[in-house]
């Protein structure tokens, strides 16, 4: 169970939001929800512990994921407006690198798999630079096909992403809930994905 | 768990190292720095061997430093535009660990060729062969110190406009008695005396960054991302 309680942001001496909690359980998706500027980024990064709240606790179980991070962090994927790849590296080394690095040791079969189950495999072997905003959008989306961490955190997964690839990561998440995960996704997109349970969660100033 | 570790630690090291191959202009930049720096000084002050090798244990460190620090603001910088500091500090394994792995990258690519070119710098300084050797191992000892403490400043001035110069201000003065202890031993082997004590509290220098720097660097990491 992952539960956040009365969390307020405060950047600079602006106050972003307050007040703001939600309960997810196993299956569950919640919808970040508000316009631009809002504050969606800053709790979806404040949820994984790099931003500190102003005010509130997130918990993972039943204890902060401050004082646990070691049993917390294993168990999320992360994926914010920052793909995470580095440009001289090729799209397959990339993907390997970051799931080692989440503490999953992948072949380089597997890594091509995931980039094929996104439909990027023939960019595999080209240095992530010559890619385009979507395909690199991709390479770090296809870090969910290897993951088997329960709870994603995703800042606007569907941005840059055309038609297919779309439908394609529906489908994923989907599945991903029917597992038993739980996903908390930012977008502006009206894709449906199917869920347990699904909760919408409205930030506004 | 221990494993895990060392796959994440050897993870970050394989990549920054292929990353600086990839970019090999980065490290010549580094190298070619000593190398003009420290040859300046012979041609602007003359070819007079007694002066040349009296100055030559402070000049080819402070090269070394210099050198060592234009490489520092790149240390995290990139990381930290292309997100994957984000992904280092969200890794289950602890951050200071992954910290060290990309410190001992940062000083083999662009600390380790400047201890292997400083004797044939020393030459030109009509340095003994003896002094030669020491100036090797100090620098051998001292760099490590360097990178460390380097890193601190890095990770502190991350996201901050200009902060290449704000790094040189914050760390150089940290520098000073690696500076100390690395030329006096040089100078000390110069005049004929051992320059154990000098290389030794070098040595103690770099064990105590060792610890310190990596946990301090991980804390200034996790503020300059928020």
């Amino acid at each position: 169970m992952f539960m956040a309680q009365d969390l307020a942001c405060l950047r600079g001496d602006r106050l972003l939001f307050k007040n703001v909690g939600f309960e997810l359980k196993a299956g569950g998706l919640l919808y970040v929800l508000g316009e631009n500027g809002c504050g969606k980024s800053s709790l979806l990064r404040m949820l994984c512990g790099l931003l500190m709240p102003e005010q509130g606790a997130v918990f993972w179980g039943n204890k902060k994921i401050k004082e646990d991070a070691e049993s917390y962090l294993p168990n999320l994927t992360y994926i914010g407006h920052l793909n995470g790849l580095k440009d001289d590296l090729t799209a397959l080394e990339n993907l390997q690198i970051s799931a080692r690095l989440a503490g999953n040791d992948v072949s380089s079969k597997q890594a091509l798999a995931a980039l094929t189950a996104i439909g990027i495999a023939r960019c595999a072997n080209l240095p992530v630079r010559v890619l385009s905003q979507g395909q690199k959008r991709r390479v770090a989306l296809a870090m969910l096909w290897l993951t088997q961490s329960q709870l994603w955190i995703l800042d606007e997964p569907f941005a840059a992403l055309d038609v297919a690839s779309t439908e394609v990561l529906a489908s994923r998440l989907g599945e991903h809930m029917s597992n038993g995960g739980m996903t908390i996704i930012t977008t502006h997109q009206d894709v449906s994905i199917s869920a347990l349970t699904t909760q919408t969660l409205r930030l506004s100033a | 768990m221990k494993t895990a570790w060392t796959n994440a630690w050897l993870t970050v090291l394989k990549r920054d190292l292929l990353l600086a191959l990839r970019r090999r202009s980065d490290i010549a930049t580094t190298l070619f720095f000593f190398v003009i720096v420290s040859s300046l000084f012979p041609l602007g002050i003359g070819p007079e061997p007694a002066v040349l090798s009296s100055i030559a244990p402070g000049v080819l460190w402070v090269a070394a430093l210099l050198a060592g620090m234009i490489s520092l603001s790149r240390l995290f910088s990139a990381d930290f535009t292309d997100g994957t500091l984000e992904q280092m500090l969200l890794a289950p394994e602890p951050l200071a660990l992954l910290v060290t792995a990309k410190i001992l990258a940062h000083w083999l690519v662009c600390g380790l060729p400047v201890v292997l070119l400083a004797p044939l710098i020393g030459l030109q300084y009509a340095l003994p062969n003896e002094a030669l050797l020491v100036l090797v191992y100090s620098l051998l000892l001292g760099t490590p110190t360097l990178s460390l403490i380097g890193a601190i400043g890095a990770a502190l001035t991350l996201g901050v406009r200009g902060s290449g110069l704000l790094v040189a201000l914050l760390v150089l003065p940290l520098y000073i008695p690696a500076l100390i202890f690395g030329a006096g031993a040089v100078a000390a082997s110069q005049h004929g005396m051992s320059a154990q004590a000098h290389l030794s509290l070098l040595a103690a220098c770099s064990l105590l960054s060792l610890v310190l720097a990596p946990l301090a660097t991980a804390a200034a990491l996790r503020i300059s991302v928020e």
